[in-house]
C-alpha cells in the first residue's frame, strides 16, 4: 500500500480527483433530482423509450464499426457515410417518386420494403467499393494509413452524394400509417419508435444467428481470430473481409431507413454525427464485440436522453439539454477508466492489443 | 550575355520608374490620401465587390436568395462611374469557421472594395473582425443578432447592416404571442449561435416586459436530431407547459423541433413559433404538414414602391423562381448603398481610373441618411444599424409563407 502511494505521481492524483468529481456530480445530481422529482412517471418512461429508440439506431450502426474492427483492427471512419449513402440516395431516387405517384400512401408495406432494400443495397455497394479501392491495397500498410484513408473516403462519399442529390435538407415522405401512438404502461409510444425497436431486435437476432451458426458467419469469426490460420483452413480471406464490410453496411442501411422514418429528413452530412456516436457506442460496449455494440448503443441512447434531466437539471445548470453530448462522452470516459475493455468487451490478446 | 541581361533589367527598371513618375505627374490630386488605404481601379477595369453568404448546405436558400439580390442590384445599376461591377461570391457556411475562411479569402485580395455579407450572425462575428482589421467595409443584408451592432460586444468599425436588429423581431414576436394570441406563458430554445441566442433573449425580455412568464429557456446543439427529450423537459417545466414555444433556430433543427413538438406529451396545446432562420422554401418543405398552426416572424415583405415589382420580375426572369427567402431586398439595398458611397467618395483620374479611399467609404456608409431602398428609408446609426425595420408574422399555407400580422 505504501509503495503504491509512493508511486502515485501528481498526474495520477489529478486524474483520480477528476474521476471522483465526475462521480460526485452524477451522484449529487441524481439524488437531488430524485428528491424533488420534477417529472411524472410518464415523463420518465418517455425518456427511457426515446433513449431506447435512439440507442437502437446507434447499435445498428455500431455493429459495422465493431465487425470491421474485429476482423481488421481498423476503425472504419467512413462507416457513417455507408449509413448516409443508402438512405440519402433511396429517399431521393425511390421514396420521393413513390410518394409522388401515390403508391407510398396506398401500399405502404411493399413501398417501405422496397425503400429499405434499396437503402441496404446502396450501403453495401458503397462499402464494397470503399473496401476494394481504398482499404484492400493498404491491407499490409502501417495501421495509421487505412485510418487516414478512411477519413478521406468519408469526405469523398459525402461530397459525391452532395454532388448527386444536392446539399439541401430533403424531407422523407410522411407515411400516414406510421403516425400516431400506441398505449404502453403509463404512456403513449410513437408507432415509428415501436417499429424502430422491433426491427432492431429482429435484425440483431438475425445477425447473431448469421455470425454464430452459418458457414460465412463462422468464416468471419475465424478470420477475426487469425487470418493466416483461417487461410490455411481454406477460407478465402479477402472475400470474407468483403463480407464483413457488407454485413456492417447492411446494418447501416437498415439504420438509415429507421432514421428517416423517425426524423423525416435526410441530407448529405447526416452520417457524420451518428457515425461518431456509433463509434463511441462501439467503444463503450467493447469494440470488436457484437453484443458490446448493441449494449453500447443502448447505453449511449439512454445517457443522452435521460442524462441531462437526471444528472444536471437539479444542479441548476442553464440550458442543460445542450450538454447531452458532454454527458455521453463523460460516460464513455468513466466506463473506459473503470473497464478499459468496455462494458461487455473481453481483454484483447497481446496480438490485437 | 550576363551584361546584356543586366542592361535589359536596367532599362526595364528605368522604364518602370519613369512610368510611375509620369503617372504621378500627370494628375497631382489623384493620389491616395486615405488613412487606411485605397483601392485603385484602372481605367476600364471592373469595380470588385465580394459577397459572403451561405450558399451551400441546409441553409443555402437563405444565402442564395441574398446573393440573387446582390446580382440584381448589379444588373439594375449597370456601370458605376463608367466601370462595370464584378461580384466575387464566397460561402459563409453559416458557421464561425465559414465566416473566418470567407473573410480571410476576401481580405487577401486588395482589389475588393466592399463586402456584402454575411448571411448568418455566427459567421458575421469573425468576418466583421477580419474585415475591420483589414480596412474593408462590410454591409450585411441578413445578420440580425443584437450583439453585432453593440460596441460592447461584437461590433467592429466598418461593419453595417441593412437587416433589422433582432431586438425588434423579438419584441414583435412577443407582442404577437402575448397580445394577439393571448398566451401568457412561453418557452424559448436557441442553439448557442449568436443569432439564435440573441433572438431568443430578445424575445424573452420583450415577453416578460409585456407581462408574460417565461417557463423555460434552454438550448440544443446544431446537428441534434432527437429533440424529444428537451421538449419533454419543457413540457414538464415548473411553471407548467408553455402556451407559446419559440425556437428561432436554423432549417434542420427548426424542422425537427416543429415536427417533434407535435409528438411530445404535454405540448398538445402549445403554439409553435420560429423566425427568419427557418424562413425559406427548403424550410417549408422540411416542416411539411407540421406547419399547420405554427407561426414565423420575419421581415415584412409588403414593400411599398414600384422597385420591388421590377425586382421580383427580374428575380423570376434570372433565377426562375419566386424569392427563395426573405433577405433579397435587404441585399439589394445593401449593394446600392455601397454603390452610392463609391460614387460619392471615389476620386476620378485620367482616362476614368478610380481611387476609392477605404476610410472615406466607411464614413460615407455610416453617414447614410434617408437612403431610399426597397426595404424603406435607410438611416445608419454610428454602430451600423441601418434598417427601417418592419416585422411581420407569417404562417405556411400550401407551402407558401403568408403574412397574417400586423
Amino acid at each position: 500500500m505504501r509503495d503504491r502511494l509512493r508511486n502515485l505521481d501528481w498526474i495520477d492524483l489529478f486524474l483520480w480527483i477528476v474521476r471522483a468529481a465526475i462521480v460526485a456530480v452524477i451522484l449529487v445530481g441524481t439524488v437531488k433530482t430524485i428528491l424533488n422529482n420534477p417529472y411524472t412517471l410518464r415523463n420518465w418512461e418517455d425518456f427511457i423509450i426515446f433513449g431506447i429508440a435512439q440507442g437502437s439506431m446507434y447499435a445498428l450502426i455500431a455493429i459495422g464499426y465493431t465487425l470491421v474492427y474485429g476482423v481488421l483492427q481498423m476503425i472504419n471512419f467512413a462507416h457513417g457515410e455507408f449509413f448516409m449513402s443508402g438512405i440519402f440516395a433511396s429517399t431521393s431516387a425511390v421514396a420521393i417518386p413513390l410518394a409522388r405517384a401515390g403508391y407510398l400512401a396506398s401500399h405502404p408495406i411493399p413501398s417501405l420494403l422496397l425503400i429499405a432494400l434499396c437503402s441496404i443495397l446502396i450501403s453495401i455497394s458503397i462499402s464494397l467499393l470503399t473496401e476494394r479501392i481504398a482499404y484492400r491495397p493498404l491491407r499490409h500498410a502501417p495501421r495509421l494509413m487505412p485510418l487516414i484513408t478512411a477519413i478521406g473516403a468519408s469526405f469523398f462519399w459525402q461530397y459525391y452524394f452532395r454532388g448527386l442529390f444536392g446539399s439541401q435538407v430533403i424531407p422523407f415522405p410522411d407515411i400516414p400509417q406510421l403516425e400516431g401512438t400506441v398505449p404502453f404502461l403509463h404512456t403513449q409510444v410513437l408507432k415509428s419508435h415501436v417499429l424502430v425497436i422491433f426491427v432492431t431486435l429482429v435484425v440483431l437476432v438475425g445477425l447473431n444467428f448469421f455470425i454464430t451458426s452459418t458457414r460465412p458467419g463462422k468464416a468471419i469469426r475465424a478470420v477475426a481470430e487469425n487470418k493466416d490460420v483461417a487461410a490455411l483452413m481454406g477460407i478465402n480471406v479477402n472475400r470474407t473481409i468483403s463480407l464483413t464490410f457488407a454485413t456492417g453496411a447492411a446494418m447501416a442501411g437498415v439504420a438509415g431507413m429507421l432514421y428517416a422514418l423517425v426524423f423525416h429528413q435526410v441530407h448529405f452530412f447526416m452520417g457524420f454525427i451518428p457515425g461518431i456516436k456509433a463509434f463511441t457506442a462501439a467503444v463503450l460496449g467493447g469494440i470488436g464485440s457484437i453484443p458490446g455494440a448493441a449494449v453500447g448503443g443502448l447505453f449511449l441512447g439512454l445517457f443522452e436522453s435521460l442524462g441531462p434531466s437526471l444528472f444536471l437539471q437539479s444542479l441548476g445548470i442553464p440550458a442543460f439539454n445542450q450538454l447531452k453530448d458532454v454527458i455521453a462522452f463523460t460516460m464513455l470516459v468513466l466506463v473506459l477508466i473503470f473497464r478499459p475493455q468496455g462494458i461487455v468487451g473481453e481483454r484483447l490478446k497481446e496480438k490485437k492489443a | 550575355m550576363s551584361k546584356r541581361f543586366l542592361a535589359l533589367i536596367a532599362v526595364l527598371v528605368a522604364g518602370l520608374v519613369l512610368a510611375a513618375c509620369g503617372g504621378g505627374g500627370a494628375s497631382a490630386a489623384f493620389e491616395c490620401t486615405d488613412e487606411i488605404g485605397c483601392v485603385e481601379v484602372a481605367a476600364g477595369a471592373p469595380i470588385r465587390i465580394a459577397s459572403a453568404l451561405v450558399i451551400s448546405g441546409p441553409n443555402a436558400d437563405l444565402g442564395l436568395d441574398s446573393q440573387h439580390g446582390v446580382e440584381i442590384a448589379i444588373e439594375f445599376k449597370g456601370d458605376v462611374l463608367g466601370h462595370p461591377v464584378e461580384l466575387q461570391a464566397e460561402d459563409d457556411g453559416c458557421s464561425a469557421e465559414g465566416g473566418q475562411t470567407a473573410g480571410q479569402k476576401i481580405v487577401s485580395d486588395p482589389s475588393i472594395v466592399a463586402i456584402i455579407g454575411t448571411s448568418c450572425s455566427g459567421a458575421g462575428v469573425p468576418l466583421a473582425q477580419i474585415a475591420s482589421d483589414a480596412g474593408y467595409a462590410v454591409v450585411s443584408p441578413s445578420n440580425t443578432a443584437p450583439s453585432l451592432t453593440d460596441p460592447a460586444q461584437a461590433w467592429k468599425p466598418g461593419y453595417l447592416r441593412t437587416a433589422h436588429n433582432d431586438k425588434v423581431q423579438g419584441a414583435a414576436m412577443a407582442d404577437y404571442a402575448y397580445n394577439t394570441l393571448g398566451l401568457t406563458t412561453a418557452a424559448a430554445i436557441h442553439d448557442g449561435d449568436p443569432y439564435t441566442e440573441g433572438l431568443a433573449n430578445a424575445f424573452r425580455e420583450a415577453f416578460e416586459a409585456e407581462g408574460g412568464t417565461i417557463v423555460a429557456f434552454t438550448a440544443v446543439n446544431v446537428g441534434d436530431t432527437d429533440m424529444r427529450p428537451v421538449l419533454t423537459s419543457i413540457a414538464a417545466s415548473a411553471g407548467g407547459a408553455p402556451g407559446f414555444l419559440f425556437f428561432p433556430v436554423f432549417t434542420a433543427e427548426c424542422a425537427h423541433l416543429a415536427t417533434q413538438a407535435l409528438e411530445v406529451a404535454g405540448l398538445e396545446n402549445t403554439v409553435r413559433g420560429a423566425a427568419d432562420g427557418c424562413f425559406s422554401a427548403a424550410a417549408a418543405e422540411a416542416i411539411g404538414s407540421a406547419a399547420a398552426g405554427m407561426y414565423f416572424s420575419g421581415p415584412d415583405l409588403a414593400f411599398a414602391g414600384d422597385t420591388y415589382a421590377d425586382f421580383t420580375a427580374a428575380y423570376q426572369a434570372n433565377f426562375g423562381s419566386a424569392p427563395l427567402s426573405v433577405f433579397h431586398a435587404h441585399a439589394f439595398d445593401a449593394t446600392n448603398m455601397v454603390f452610392a458611397c463609391i460614387e460619392e467618395v471615389a476620386k476620378q483620374g485620367d482616362g476614368g481610373a478610380l481611387l476609392i479611399g477605404r476610410q472615406d467609404l466607411r464614413d460615407c456608409l455610416y453617414a447614410t441618411s434617408g437612403f431610399a431602398g426597397i426595404t424603406g428609408s435607410l438611416t445608419c446609426n454610428e454602430y451600423g444599424d441601418c434598417a427601417d425595420p418592419k416585422i411581420a408574422v407569417y404562417e405556411i399555407q400550401n407551402g407558401d409563407y403568408v403574412a397574417i400580422w400586423p
